[in-house]
């Protein structure tokens, strides 16, 4: 079971906070990080990116997002 | 359409929607709108708040179409991309108080960010002043966001929650074609209109609002925002928003030479006063209220029009804050700051920080 970040019904810039709070601790792996606007889905991939993470799966879970995020 | 979604999202896109932004705003006061005020978000929320009688500064009083597109505009995108999220209920009430506070500030600098930039490619160096101001206002947002500030999740609501803004906006579109200006009179029905000042000069109403529509859709589509382009550097070293910001700058610059519309200078410059000070600090109140909600006024907007409902009470706030303003004599004028501008500053402050540091989840 990978880490999870459930950061929906948050705005910017509350979800890329959280992300990259856990991806920091984490330093590598996999986390799962559930979004529920395109915005948030965006800048939570761009977000990761920039770490170094890669953006394995995006899943759209009815209105929702569950991005899959890995590293090493 | 995922190829447009991925452009739009892409360094290239917010660049773009940056260079579209500045050049038609730009031609906006070539058209008729008022000097380095192509595109106000806070001044036209201003003169909305004017043409419905909620104040009655008698110079400030147009119902401008380019908010109504704005919000139109994303509408459209929102839903012609599948992204229309009817979402409410994360504190609507301190979005409200920031709404209100945000406009006061804006209005002792007078103008939003995107007019801060605007000035600025106009050639007025007060702007600097409120750029460095915005950009303090937004690092201190920052700080509150590392100590943990949160206004708290939203919720999914019924599609008719996420529509209500759209229907005031279709409401005020409806007054503006059932009541248009007539030459002369300052007042046709229940609208009211300037005869001077900035509220008398602008673009014909369809370029207003079809200039309008078009910036709602590309800014709904590449999440443009002043506010996001300082913070994101300052949290996240995110070049991302700035670049559109700065292609705004310098596509406004270049048109305006072309137009020659550049006149450099501190004195004398349009809808705009020397009082440095009150320029650095009015922006400081605005890009914190604008950090604390998380969103330029612009960006309020297009979140508005994508079913947002608390940047809906956002926006309503900034257009009572508009009538607060003038109607207790905050609100500056080319003269200075207003009789009570730095009364109202200093309360919008200790309020700003009694949000900041009262509003945060314990870790």
């Amino acid at each position: 079971m990978s880490e999870q970040v459930d950061a929906r019904g948050l705005s910017c810039p509350q979800p890329v906070l959280m992300t990259m709070e856990k991806l920091k601790t984490l330093n590598q792996g996999e986390l799962v990080v559930l979004v529920d606007t395109d915005t948030s889905r965006e800048n939570v991939s761009r977000a990761a990116a920039s770490l170094g993470w890669q953006v394995k799966e995006v899943q759209p879970v009815g209105d929702e997002y569950r991005i899959t995020l890995q590293k090493g | 359409m995922s190829s447009i979604k991925e452009f739009f999202a892409s360094r290239l896109g917010i660049i773009s929607v940056g260079l579209f932004i500045g050049v038609f705003a730009s031609l906006l006061q070539y058209w008729g709108n008022p000097g380095n005020m192509g595109i106000c978000v806070a001044c036209f929320e201003r003169d909305i708040a004017g043409a419905v009688g909620l104040h009655r500064a008698a110079v400030v009083q147009y119902l401008r179409p380019e908010i109504l597109g704005f919000v139109l505009g994303a509408l459209i995108s929102a839903y012609a991309f599948k992204e229309f999220r009817p979402r409410a209920g994360s504190a609507p009430i301190v979005r409200f108080i920031l709404g209100m506070i945000a406009m006061i500030g804006a209005l002792v600098f007078l103008g939003c960010p995107w007019r801060a930039v605007l000035r600025l490619a106009g050639g007025d160096g007060n702007a600097i002043f409120g750029l460095l101001g915005l950009a303090a206002g937004i690092g201190i947002g920052a700080l509150f966001f590392k100590a943990g500030y949160n206004l708290g999740r939203n919720q999914k609501e019924y599609p008719s929650v996420g529509w209500l803004f759209p229907l005031i906006i279709l409401g005020l579109l409806a007054l503006r074609l059932i009541f248009p200006q007539i030459p002369g009179q300052d007042k046709n029905g229940i609208l009211f209109y300037s005869l001077k000042g900035p509220g008398a000069m602008h673009a014909a109403l369809i370029i207003s609002l079809v200039v309008g529509l078009a910036v709602g859709v590309v800014a709904q589509r590449s999440r443009f925002c002043t506010m996001g382009a300082f913070r994101d550097l300052y949290l996240f070293r995110q070049l991302h928003l700035l670049s559109g910001l700065i292609a705004l700058l310098v596509a406004a610059f270049v048109t305006n030479l072309i137009l020659n519309q550049f006149h450099p200078g501190f004195v004398g410059q349009p809808v705009a006063h020397t009082m440095e000070l009150w320029n650095f600090m009015g922006m400081v109140v605005a890009g914190l209220a604008f950090a604390l909600a998380g969103g330029c006024p612009g960006r309020q907007l297009f979140m508005a029009g994508e079913g947002d409902g608390d940047a809906g009470v956002f926006v309503l706030g900034m257009i009572v804050g508009a009538a607060v303003s003038h109607n207790f004599g905050l609100a500056s004028s080319p003269k200075g700051v207003g009789p009570h501008g730095i009364a109202g500053v200093i309360i919008c402050m200790i309020a700003l920080l009694f949000i900041g540091f009262t509003m945060r989840q314990k870790a």
